[in-house]
């Protein structure tokens, strides 16, 4: 099994390692068994308020509490849920952006929150993360060839007389003209900016990429077409995406697996056709019944959720949900319900469904 | 010597094609000059005092409607150019009916609110020509493009209000919930006591569903969540009791369940004050849920406006076609997303062919000629496309023989 050579590779991470590393995913690659590159167990990130220096007394915001969940190969995992529910510091954490609090990410066997400094480096050009913003993301200092080629050449992916012409063909795959290498980024409309942010990612040969809201700030004629790209880069590549955003139509297209996240933790979860046709969260229910639909003859029955997310800072007791659920019971406000698989691949965490 | 004079004038030949649209700062300096002396007399205009009334007062064409855009043109007089930010725009919002813009960002639909409000940004901001006419409550009729800066306050405010689409942006963070609502009633209502302005700011609270209106008059902007400040900013635009109400992108700024209340809340609130709502959005899917009238603009021009029924279930004009084709909601199935090559044109340089004609997909020799005019297709069915002018005569046709007819 080549999951537990990973474990064993994973107790020493050193550089050679990472070699060998290459070669068992070549061989699983080959085989064409389904290899999970991305396990996140149990993974925590709280921040700190108020005065750091009276231990005792410290609060956190927990902005991720407690999310465990696995990506295969080549998947789309999607991620949705309204702003503030911790969705993008789960990105973030993930490429340890943010430092881990608690619980473990596995990438290929490789534990992200033992990792030394310079191993994590070394670990970068393997998972990438496309910002939300293509207006604050790229600096406005350098051309867009050097946005691009900065990291490769940090990580030597290609040697210096290839340098050129393999931005070249980065720029070109993500449908840049080569042209625009010494350009500016002010002088590019939005889609043209999450497309360098996009080669910028791409650039590093990454397996993985963690896309942060990427089509949010763009007009929907645009959306469409970077989207179009992302599908198009994950045939030919083979990249595995973290897709966060909170627009379900678009999640809803390009993702294999969804998982709905409410104040930091995962209500649902499950392969589109779970969520989609059968929602089993009364959260995941209200969501859907609130996507627009383009069509002005369709009518639906509409949930409506009361009130706004409350503060992560001082969640409420019991169930999360239960100060906006329609069908909330007197457990609810006790006892916080497990996450409970019902299906193959569908879980959710309610106490509308049996917890034993 | 001759073959570096050969080099250098390559090099300027090649230099000329890159940068076609390079600025010599003297070009910039003589444009800066001329279009100073056309906002200066523009200005002029427009800060006059003690106009008489009947200078801009008219009649509506349609006594049922409440807004009618004749001719709309709004102009950036910049230092590169003049951008025709609205070049010609003309549509009718009827009493009691919410109408859609969507569009583009950059295609005009911001600035022609803006224009009805007379808030576009001044001195290089102006309307060029063309009229708004606008239905008041008392009876009269106000050409809103001829109404001096100094009346125009009587209007803005009492008569239609303006919802923003970022609500932080638009709530002064220094000052309270509750001061910010009293002074506009202190506005318009000369003479009401602090009691009483307290009293209907409360109110207006409870009229957009904020639980314990009493705190949020007293709380401050940042207190509140992004939800709960759009519905400060619409109790706002609602204080006055308005006519109607232009919401700019509402809610593009919210989540998908909050979006979802603020849309019944307005929807709500139509009914309540009976007057009108001007809704602009890129959201077909909002406009689809909400609008009884919908307008497509493109670069500054309306290609389609229809009921919601036409625009939706038989879009004409391909850039219409092709919007909706790119929604990923409408086309899960489709292998790849439908997707319209290319970007808006320079809104500096527009081409005199139709401004879509280098991203369609329907393109005819037609095509290359002038810019096509906004023609019926049906009743209230309008496209500007050269592929539908035969159709449009036909109609025409139609509508004349109907008309002798009848005679």
């Amino acid at each position: 099994m080549p999951k537990n050579e990973n474990n064993e590779l994973n107790n020493t991470p050193t550089k050679n390692n990472a070699l060998k590393k290459n070669q068992t995913k070549e061989r699983t690659s080959k085989e064409g068994s389904k290899r999970e590159i991305l396990v996140v167990k149990d993974l925590k990130k709280y921040f700190p308020m108020g005065s750091a220096w009276i231990e005792k007394n410290k609060s956190y915001v927990k902005a991720v509490d407690g999310v465990s969940f696995s990506i295969t190969e080549g998947k789309t995992l999607g991620v949705v849920g309204e702003s503030g529910c911790g969705k993008t510091t789960l990105g973030r954490t993930i490429l340890r952006l943010y430092s881990i609090t608690g619980g473990s990410v596995m990438y290929d066997g490789i534990d992200i929150r033992q990792l030394s400094r310079r191993e994590l480096t070394k670990l970068r050009p393997k998972i990438q993360i496309i910002f939300q913003d293509p207006y604050s993301s790229l600096s406005p200092r350098m051309t867009i060839g050097e946005i691009i080629g900065e990291a490769v050449r940090e990580h030597k992916i290609v040697p210096p007389e290839e340098f050129r012409d393999y931005i070249a063909s980065v720029m070109e795959s993500c449908g840049l003209p080569s042209y625009y290498y010494s350009r500016y980024p002010h002088e590019f409309s939005g889609g043209q900016r999450q497309r360098v942010c996009i080669a910028r990612a791409l650039a590093l040969k990454p397996d993985l990429i963690v896309c942060d809201e990427p089509v949010s700030a763009l007009d929907v004629s645009i959306q469409a077409q970077i989207i179009n790209l992302l599908v198009e880069l994950q045939k030919k590549f083979g990249i595995t995406y973290i897709f966060i955003s909170h627009d379900l139509s678009v999640v809803e297209y390009i993702s294999d697996e969804i998982m709905v996240m409410y104040l930091g933790s995962v209500v649902e979860q499950g392969y589109r056709e779970h969520i989609f046709d059968n929602p089993m969260h009364p959260y995941t229910e209200a969501l859907l019944s609130a996507i627009p639909i383009p069509d002005p003859e369709a009518k639906k029955t509409r949930i409506i959720l009361e009130g706004d997310i409350p503060s992560p800072a001082n969640p409420p007791k019991g169930c999360k949900f239960h100060t906006r659920c329609s069908k909330c019971m007197e457990i609810c406000k006790t006892v916080n319900p497990v996450f409970k698989e019902y299906e193959e691949g569908h879980g959710v965490a309610c106490h509308l469904y049996p917890q034993e | 010597m001759m073959k570096i004079k050969e080099r250098l004038d390559k090099r300027k030949a090649r230099n000329k094609e890159l940068n076609k649209h390079y600025i010599s700062s003297k070009d910039i300096k003589q444009t800066a000059k001329e279009n100073h002396k056309i906002i200066r007399a523009m200005e002029r205009k427009n800060n006059r005092r003690n106009v008489p009334e009947e200078e801009y007062l008219t009649t509506m064409r349609d006594p049922d409607n409440i807004v009618e855009f004749d001719d709309l043109h709004a102009f950036f007089y910049t230092d590169s150019g003049v951008v025709k930010a609205v070049d010609g725009v003309s549509f009718d919002i009827p009493k009691k009916c919410i109408v859609g813009v969507v569009g583009e960002s950059g295609c005009g639909k911001s600035v022609t609110s803006l224009a009805l409000m007379k808030l576009l940004q001044s001195p290089q901001g102006q309307i060029h020509s063309g009229s708004i006419r606008y239905a008041a409550k008392d009876g009269k009729c106000y050409d809103i493009a001829n109404v001096p800066k100094i009346d125009m306050n009587k209007i803005r405010g009492k008569e239609m209000s303006m919802i923003f689409q970022e609500p932080m942006t638009s709530l002064n963070p220094v000052f309270r919930i509750g001061n910010q609502l009293d002074e506009i009633l202190f506005l318009h209502f000369p003479g009401i006591t602090k009691e009483e302005a307290k009293e209907k700011s409360i109110a207006m609270l409870t009229l957009v569903n904020i639980a314990m209106p009493d705190k949020i008059y007293s709380a401050y902007p940042h207190e509140l969540s992004g939800g709960m400040r759009q519905r400060v900013v619409i109790a706002m635009a609602l204080s006055c009791d308005p006519n109607l109400i232009i919401a700019d992108e509402p809610t593009t700024a919210l989540d998908v369940t909050i979006q979802a209340q603020i849309l019944d809340l307005l929807r709500d609130i139509k009914l309540k004050i009976n007057g009108s709502i001007m809704l602009i959005t890129h959201d077909l899917g909002v406009i689809a849920e909400m609008a009884d009238y919908v307008v497509v603009m493109y670069a500054g021009r309306i290609i389609e406006k229809g009921t919601a029924k036409e625009i939706f279930k038989k879009p004409m004009h391909p850039y219409t076609v092709g919007l909706q084709k790119s929604i990923p909601a409408l086309n899960l199935n489709a292998e790849t997303l439908y997707t319209i090559p290319g970007n808006v044109p320079n809104p500096i340089n527009l081409p005199d062919y139709c401004y879509f004609k280098d991203r369609c997909n329907k393109k005819f020799d037609k095509c290359d000629g002038p810019y096509p005019k906004l023609s019926n297709v049906s009743e209230s069915h309008k496209v500007a496309c050269h592929l539908f002018t035969e159709m449009s005569e036909e109609f025409a046709k139609i509508k004349a023989g109907g008309k002798n007819a009848k005679k």
